[in-house]
């Protein structure tokens, strides 16, 4: 396939028709892992004794905290910088990177090791710690595949789950792996590698699941430990979060945690949580001397500020993603933004709002609901993505659209009009002359026509009881 | 019982032979069945493309015709449709508006009609049918009926229901499956896939069933029947 389209310069369908035009090879991938991973949240949830009621609970929590979001943040920050942080509010993309670059250039960093942060992707900040001249090692397994890749995450969970296990030795090729497809052995090369980098970094960057307000706890979850590492071994930790990412307390953390394990990987608990309040203490042997939090907004406040503010109760599981149909055909690369799959398609038009391409992310759906039926906290994204398409009309939206739904909406509010508009389909038309939107249609499907006369004719006719 | 069709745009306008179908089977169950004849469109085409007020526009004339008749219930061969007025209409018109209030409470999804008020309807399908039934999204997730229009089959003798991926959204999505056509075709090739032991596809959207009979028809499949269940059942049911 051909490199990854940029949002910016396409339209969503131009996307879509790159994704599916490959030799099927994504769509045998998509459909192998998010079948994986949507069996084991099923599985994962299934186990616990009431999850539905987990789900509303976990919901009225999520809205509670989103709803005292300034409040927490302020009690938050407070935690954190008794326990010896710093913390920097940072309004948007480029006031995190310059704070981040700051603290790189005062410690003069050469090498960053980073773990898995939706955030850092979000600000680009990978781009920018390179332009300083600053390795930005990426030690997920998957994120660093992608590095390698030269590609951006393709899943917020799974960063690299669309890649085959003959892509993952040609990536790892690149740095040296001679192996086979067998994972543990890639694995083991990978832990290799990595391990002296965590050792030679200057600063570790790592992103935030959870940030408990009650205590100024930072809860950083990984299954494969680099978090743990990232956080611990560089002498100094940059802790990137998205301002919604905090909860009031550990009641809410130990049940968001739970939710989080099991929707996103089908696992009890995830394999490694750590909860890293401040910097090394005096007397202890182990942790960063710096610990350094940035809580970006970046047109969070503006959900807040809206309609679709219940999209910032998301904990990125993933499992809207996995559950998908959507997602199963293009993956996250078509979507064109960091965030894909149904939670993406919400948020991106609003996050990317100087983005014009953005705004039609909504329209990256059937509204089938399927996400809205697999989100552990009960969001209902079909009906934010309906919201999305209200707001994108509003906005103009396309003019000619606008003008076809107001002769509809007028035609079909008067019975004999509707009569006169729907009398036609009856014709079978050549697929030539057909008008626009039923030539795309006939794209893939015979055009439906009726036979004989329409219903009320015939029950004018007094044909239709018996 | 004195019944309201809501027949819907779609089967009025391109398979009235659904429409037909479902008014005999409340006929046969023993209902008095009424067609408003002011009804055009719930405006869900409209709602879903973000355009509410158009919705809200088309919508009112149907809830106002539907609610003149004031029926003792109101049953439409359509999931969707049914749930765009039980569950999203009130976003548009209010909920205190007095046509909704009339019309709402009182309608019911075909096969969640059946199930309370048409369950002594049994009959036979000859020859014998594999059926796939396929779940549509908003009647599944939003309306919660995934055992009705499998009871109101399995009441059939001649028909039994096959396995297949029956939960997953077929692709059609409304103006979605004209707006990105391929990506459409693509969802219900995934769904049809699975589709290998039936002979019937059976559903109770018509929207979704006249998707993936179109594609049906073009990947040469014409061996599948594609029948709303309330054909399934009229030609079961037929005295
Ligand atoms: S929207 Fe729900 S399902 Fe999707 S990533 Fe967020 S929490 Fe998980």
């Amino acid at each position: 396939m051909s490199a990854v389209p940029s949002l910016t310069g396409t339209t969503l369908r131009e996307r879509e028709r790159w994704a599916l035009g490959g030799d099927g090879r994504l769509q045998s991938a998509l459909r192998r892992t998010t079948d994986n991973l949507d069996g084991r949240r099923r599985r994962g949830l299934d186990e616990l004794e009431d999850p539905e009621t987990l789900r509303q609970t976990a919901r009225s929590l999520r809205t509670a905290a989103v709803a005292r979001l300034p409040e927490l943040l302020g009690r938050l920050a407070d935690r954190v910088q008794a326990a010896g942080g710093t913390v920097f509010f940072a309004a948007d993309a480029e006031e995190a990177r310059a704070h981040v670059l700051g603290i790189c250039a005062r410690r003069g960093a050469k090498l960053a090791v980073k773990s898995k942060s939706m955030v850092s992707e979000e600000i680009e900040l990978g781009a920018r710690l390179a332009e300083a001249g600053i390795e930005a090692l990426e030690t997920d397994l998957g994120e660093w595949a992608q590095q390698l890749d030269g590609e951006p995450p393709a899943h917020i969970l799974g960063p690299a789950m669309h890649k085959t296990p003959a892509d993952w030795v040609r990536v790892l090729g690149t740095v040296g792996y001679d192996g086979d497809e067998s994972a543990p052995a890639m694995t083991a090369f990978a832990r290799r590698t990595l391990r002296d980098k965590f050792h030679a970094a200057d600063v570790g960057i790592t992103g935030v699941n959870l940030a408990v307000a009650e205590s100024g706890t930072l809860v950083i979850v990984s299954n494969e430990g680099n978090a743990r590492m990232s956080s611990t071994v560089p002498p100094v930790q940059i802790a990137l979060m998205g301002m919604e990412r905090v909860v009031a307390d550990w009641a809410e953390a130990d049940l968001l945690l739970a939710l989080l394990g099991r929707a996103g990987a089908g696992v009890s608990f995830p394999t490694y949580v750590s909860a890293i309040t401040g910097p090394r203490r005096p007397r202890e042997r182990d942790g960063p001397q710096e610990l350094h939090l940035v809580v970006l907004d970046n047109g969070r406040s503006r959900i807040l500020a809206g309609a679709s503010r219940e999209a910032l109760n998301c904990i990125r599981c993933g499992a809207c993603l996995n559950a998908c149909p959507v997602y199963r055909q293009i993956g996250g690369h078509a979507y064109g933004s960091v965030y894909s799959g149904p939670i993406g398609a919400v948020i991106s038009p609003l996050l990317l709002d100087d983005v014009p391409e953005a705004a039609e992310l909504s329209h990256a759906s059937s509204l089938c609901g399927a996400c809205w039926a697999a989100c552990p906290v009960g969001i209902p994204l079909h009906e934010l993505l309906l919201e999305g398409r209200r707001r994108e009309a509003a906005g103009g939206g396309d003019r000619a659209e606008r003008a076809a739904w107001r002769a509809w909406a007028q035609a079909w509010s008067h019975p004999r009009l509707y009569g006169l508009t729907g009398a036609p389909a009856r014709a079978r038309i050549p697929e030539r002359l057909l008008p626009p939107p039923l030539r795309e249609w006939a794209r893939g499907r015979t055009v439906p026509h009726r036979a004989g006369a329409t219903f009320r004719a015939r029950w004018r006719r007094g044909e239709v009881l018996e | 019982m004195r019944v309201g069709l809501f027949v819907t745009c779609l089967v009025d306008l391109l398979c009235p032979e659904v429409g037909v179908a479902t008014a005999r089977l409340l006929q046969r169950a023993g209902h008095q069945v009424e067609f408003p004849e002011g009804q055009t469109c719930c405006g869900q085409p409209a709602f879903n493309s973000g355009y509410r007020a158009e919705a809200a526009g088309v919508l009112h004339q149907t809830l106002r015709a539907l609610a003149a008749t004031d029926a003792e219930a109101y049953v439409a061969p359509a999931g969707s449709c049914t749930t765009m007025i039980r569950t999203f209409a009130a976003e548009l018109v209010g909920d205190d508006d007095p046509d909704l209030r009339v019309v709402a409470p009182r309608l019911f999804e075909l096969s969640e009609f059946l199930a309370s008020h048409g369950s002594a309807l049994a009959g036979r399908l000859e020859p014998p049918r594999r059926v796939a039934y396929h779940d549509s999204c908003h009647m599944l997730r939003e309306l919660g009926l995934a055992r009705e229009p499998r009871e109101a089959l399995g009441r059939v003798a001649g028909v039994e229901l096959a396995d297949w991926d029956s939960e997953r959204c077929c692709g059609f999505g409304g103006t979605f499956s004209m707006r990105q056509p391929e990506l459409s075709v693509a969802m219900a090739d995934e769904k049809l896939r699975t589709l290998a032991s039936a002979d019937t596809l059976c559903g109770a959207d018509p929207s979704c069933l006249m998707h993936m009979r179109g594609r049906l028809e073009r990947i040469g499949r014409e061996e599948v029947a594609v029948r709303h269940l309330a054909e399934l059942l009229e030609e079961a049911t037929r005295p």
